[in-house]
């Protein structure tokens, strides 16, 4: 879909600023992004993906949804953090109304809080096709019951002594 | 003066030399003492809650579907990786990993599910004894009972349209 650089514009509707550094962290030469043709970008009209950061609040959810729209149109949009994935711990208080995706349709979910920005770097290279992702979601269901189980039909004896007779298992 | 201030400061950049790191393409494991994501060890696991009990983001649900199995969900989604869940369990059956690339398209992948057997007393059929008025307000909140919507339904015995007030906590007064 993008033949060629990600320019990344980067959107904080009310986070504490953690996510921010790990992004700018992950934009320094250490963590060289540019290598990726990832650009930072000032203006969301000159962007084709959007960094989320932070829950989406009441007072920043429509200028979020704005900055939205202008971005040009193959755009792709990073939920980094807690907060951008599912809320943030706050996320029943007053003026939170809960994850970005609920303004914004979310195309990528970096977990963390604060995810590291190999975590981060670790996202766009998913975005891009460089690696594969690695999780999975894990069930267990225990079909046996690990303890026996006893029924009272198979009592056997009398008066003090008594004993089961068989323990079947579920 | 000024083409002087650009021959020092590539003096400077030579000296640093290449510090970019080769991240994607080799591993880059997390130090010691970093709270990955939490590992749910099932076979430890005794269904006690403590875990739902206490996360401050509430994302690990408990749900009894039917008198013997618990169903306990983890949903990661809001985690903050605190490890207050793997500080209380009293069993050590979560365990926080040293894993942090869990970047993904899809949110329900970091999710993570265990349906326990809950083994009851062959006389009652309970698991449990019945949790006292004083317990069961503490535990008010920390249970998700609607499971569609993740929401709590709050029950209030004393508050529903058209019964009568019963069960109501009796209040000692001098």
């Amino acid at each position: 879909m993008f033949g060629r650089s990600l320019w990344v514009y980067h959107a904080n509707s009310g986070g504490c600023n953690g996510c921010d550094i790990e992004v700018l962290c992950a934009l320094t030469p250490y963590y060289d992004a540019e290598r990726f043709g990832i650009k930072l970008v000032g203006s969301p009209r000159h962007a084709d993906v959007m960094l989320c950061q932070g829950p989406a609040m009441r007072a920043t959810a429509g200028p979020l949804r704005r900055a939205y729209d202008a971005m040009p149109a193959p755009k792709l949009v990073f939920a980094i953090g807690s907060c951008a994935c599912g809320g943030g711990v706050w996320y029943d208080s007053y003026p939170v109304l809960g994850p970005v995706e609920k303004v914004v349709p979310v195309d990528y979910y970096i977990p963390g809080c604060p995810p590291r920005p190999e975590a981060i770097i670790y996202g766009v290279a998913v975005a891009l096709g460089l690696v594969d992702k690695k999780t999975a979601p894990v069930r267990f269901k225990q079909l046996e019951l690990p303890i026996p189980r006893y029924h009272p039909g198979d009592l056997a004896g009398e008066g003090e002594l008594v004993v089961y007779e068989k323990a079947d298992r579920v | 003066m000024s083409l002087l201030a650009k021959f020092q400061e590539m003096m400077v950049g030579l000296r640093a030399g290449r510090v970019t790191l080769p991240y994607p393409d080799q591993p880059a494991p997390a130090p010691a003492g970093f709270r990955g994501r939490p590992v749910f060890d099932a076979a430890r696991c005794i269904g006690c809650a403590a875990c739902a009990n206490n996360c401050p983001a509430r994302e690990i649900l408990v749900v009894d579907v039917c008198q013997e199995i618990r169903i306990l969900q983890y949903l990661g989604r809001r985690c903050t990786y605190c490890g207050r869940c793997a500080d209380l369990c009293p069993e050590k059956a979560i365990t926080m990993s040293r894993e942090f690339e869990t970047a993904t398209d899809r949110i329900g992948d970091i999710g993570q599910r265990l349906e326990l057997f809950m083994s009851t007393c062959q006389r009652c059929g309970r698991c449990f004894r019945e949790p006292s008025a004083l317990e069961r307000l503490q535990m008010k909140g920390y249970r998700f009972d609607d499971l569609e919507s993740e929401r709590w339904i709050f029950r209030s015995q004393s508050y529903l349209p058209g019964a009568a007030q019963t069960q109501d906590v009796p209040i000692e007064l001098d």
